[in-house]
């Protein structure tokens, strides 16, 4: 339905097959965050896996620091309905921590958790073969707490609330379980591309 | 809730039936749905619209009515300089005019409904729109909650939705109303001049009977930031603390 009198700020130029439908650019970073900012010192800061309810491995902040080093530059895709191109990332990739905890395929989908309390699930083909990482640097430098520092998830072909903001674990599961924003009419996958903001889409 | 939000999230193009201007970079647009849903206070609604060319831009916005009103929803849409669908509200959206939208949305930054524990609602600017329709609904349904709103605007003439919220300060034994100027000095001794900050939370949440339990925290990330540390301040945890940022 063409809306009356609305032509909009157009991307001319703009490389528009890489914005996904329902999505604009934006240059600056926004911050959407459902409670107030956690503070969590790196000395304070602990990663642990999960297969089940079972404990595989925890990292101290030095030891994570320690795992192989990834860097990757992505387009990332806000459900609000900003995209933000070209960002640069620095950190562990979810393939290296695995094999750090000696585990390969532990099970098809997992649970990041954080701090705060916020969850959300991903499954394993989209964690592994380099598709994701713990994010601890960005643009360079160490993460900001607004976004999600210490570390973050990265997760950055699906919207980006699956980019769990100051995690602290993934937890391997048997089904795909919802987790914070899943729970309250999110889509379980969350693919930009295919427009799977809310629960039917 | 995930079934009512799942069951109603379809686009649906609603009508313009009236436009108001709030102040002087606040409108207010009622909107009659085509498909009515229920909501909760604090949801919102993401809008999307449409070029001649099929470009789109879709942008979240809260809903200020009270969920017991009829089919006409409320939504109040601040210009942004340069804002592309802001500024289209406002330069060219008029009563008569079509839009479409999709609702309600958002499972988190919700009206606790019932409990007698107060509730404490901080907000700046357009930020005290979902924090509206929580005061409108508390109005509405009488439960016996206790509510403080403390609202930051830049000058009086700023303050949106301000002669209601006067009016139901006088009228509803249990609303706290605490108005935080930040260009002009206070109106009323029981205002304040200047920014948001720890002393002003708890001096407003200090006029509640008994202390809330739990707080809502709405305006853009940087005002969010202060406000819910100094609600963390006031010893509320953090996961009674619900936030809504409107981005940058
Ligand atoms: C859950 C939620 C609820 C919300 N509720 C409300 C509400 O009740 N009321 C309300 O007013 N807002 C609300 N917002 C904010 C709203 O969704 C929009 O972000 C806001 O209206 C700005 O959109 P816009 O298209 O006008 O501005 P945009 O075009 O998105 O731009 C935003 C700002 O950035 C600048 N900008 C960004 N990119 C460019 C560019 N490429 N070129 C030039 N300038 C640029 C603009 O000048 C403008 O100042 C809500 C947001 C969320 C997430």
């Amino acid at each position: 339905m063409v809306t009356r009198g609305f032509t909009g700020r157009q991307y001319g130029s703009e490389p528009s097959d890489r914005i996904p439908p329902g999505q604009h650019l934006v240059d600056n970073f926004p911050v959407l965050t459902a409670g107030p900012t956690p503070r969590i010192e790196p000395a304070d800061w602990t990663f642990t896996l999960k297969v089940g309810p079972r404990p595989v491995k925890a990292w101290s902040w030095s030891e994570f620091n320690a795992l192989p080093r990834t860097k990757m530059t992505r387009d990332i895709h806000c459900v609000t309905s900003w995209s933000k191109l070209n960002t640069a990332w620095e950190g562990v990739a979810v393939d290296d921590i695995l094999a750090d905890a000696c585990l390969g395929a532990p099970t098809p989908f997992a649970l990041a958790h954080c701090y705060d309390g916020y969850s959300t699930n991903v499954p394993l083909a989209d964690l592994a073969m380099g598709k994701a990482m713990v994010a601890l640097k960005y643009e360079g430098q160490p993460l900001p707490r607004d976004h999600g520092g210490p570390a973050r998830l990265l997760v950055p072909h699906l919207y980006f609330w699956k980019s769990a903001k100051w995690v602290n674990g993934l937890q391997f599961t048997e089904r795909d379980e919802a987790g914070f924003w899943e729970l309250r009419g999110y889509h379980m996958y969350g693919d930009p591309w295919n427009e799977q903001r809310y629960t039917n889409d | 809730m995930t079934e009512a939000i799942a069951a109603t999230a379809r686009w649906q193009s609603c009508a313009i039936v009236a436009v108001a201007t709030r102040t002087p970079a606040i409108k207010s647009f009622f909107l009659r749905l085509s498909e009515p849903f229920d909501y909760t206070a604090g949801q919102h609604v993401d809008v999307r619209l449409t070029a001649p060319n099929g470009y789109t831009a879709m942008r979240s916005y809260s809903i200020a009515s009270t969920p017991s009103d009829s089919k006409v929803i409320e939504l109040a849409i601040e210009r942004l300089p340069d804002g592309e669908v802001s500024s289209f509200f406002h330069d060219v959206a008029q009563a008569g005019d079509t839009i479409e939208l999709r609702g309600p949305l958002g499972g988190h930054f919700l009206w606790p409904g019932p409990s007698n524990k107060p509730v404490l609602l901080i907000g700046a600017g357009s930020g005290v729109v979902p924090l509206m329709a929580m005061i409108r609904y508390r109005k509405a349904s009488g439960e016996p909650v206790p509510v403080a709103l403390l609202l930051s605007s830049r000058t009086w003439g700023d303050v949106l939705f301000r002669d209601e919220l006067l009016e139901l300060e006088r009228s509803l034994s249990d609303l706290v109303l605490a108005l935080a100027l930040t260009r002009e000095p206070a109106m009323r001794r029981t205002d304040f001049s200047g920014r948001i900050d720890d002393r002003m939370v708890a001096d407003v949440a200090g006029r509640l009977p008994v202390p809330p339990g739990c707080a809502f925290v709405c305006g853009s990330n940087a005002f969010v930031d202060i406000a819910a540390d100094a609600a963390l301040a006031l010893g509320l945890e953090a996961g009674a603390i619900k936030t809504e940022r409107y981005g940058a």
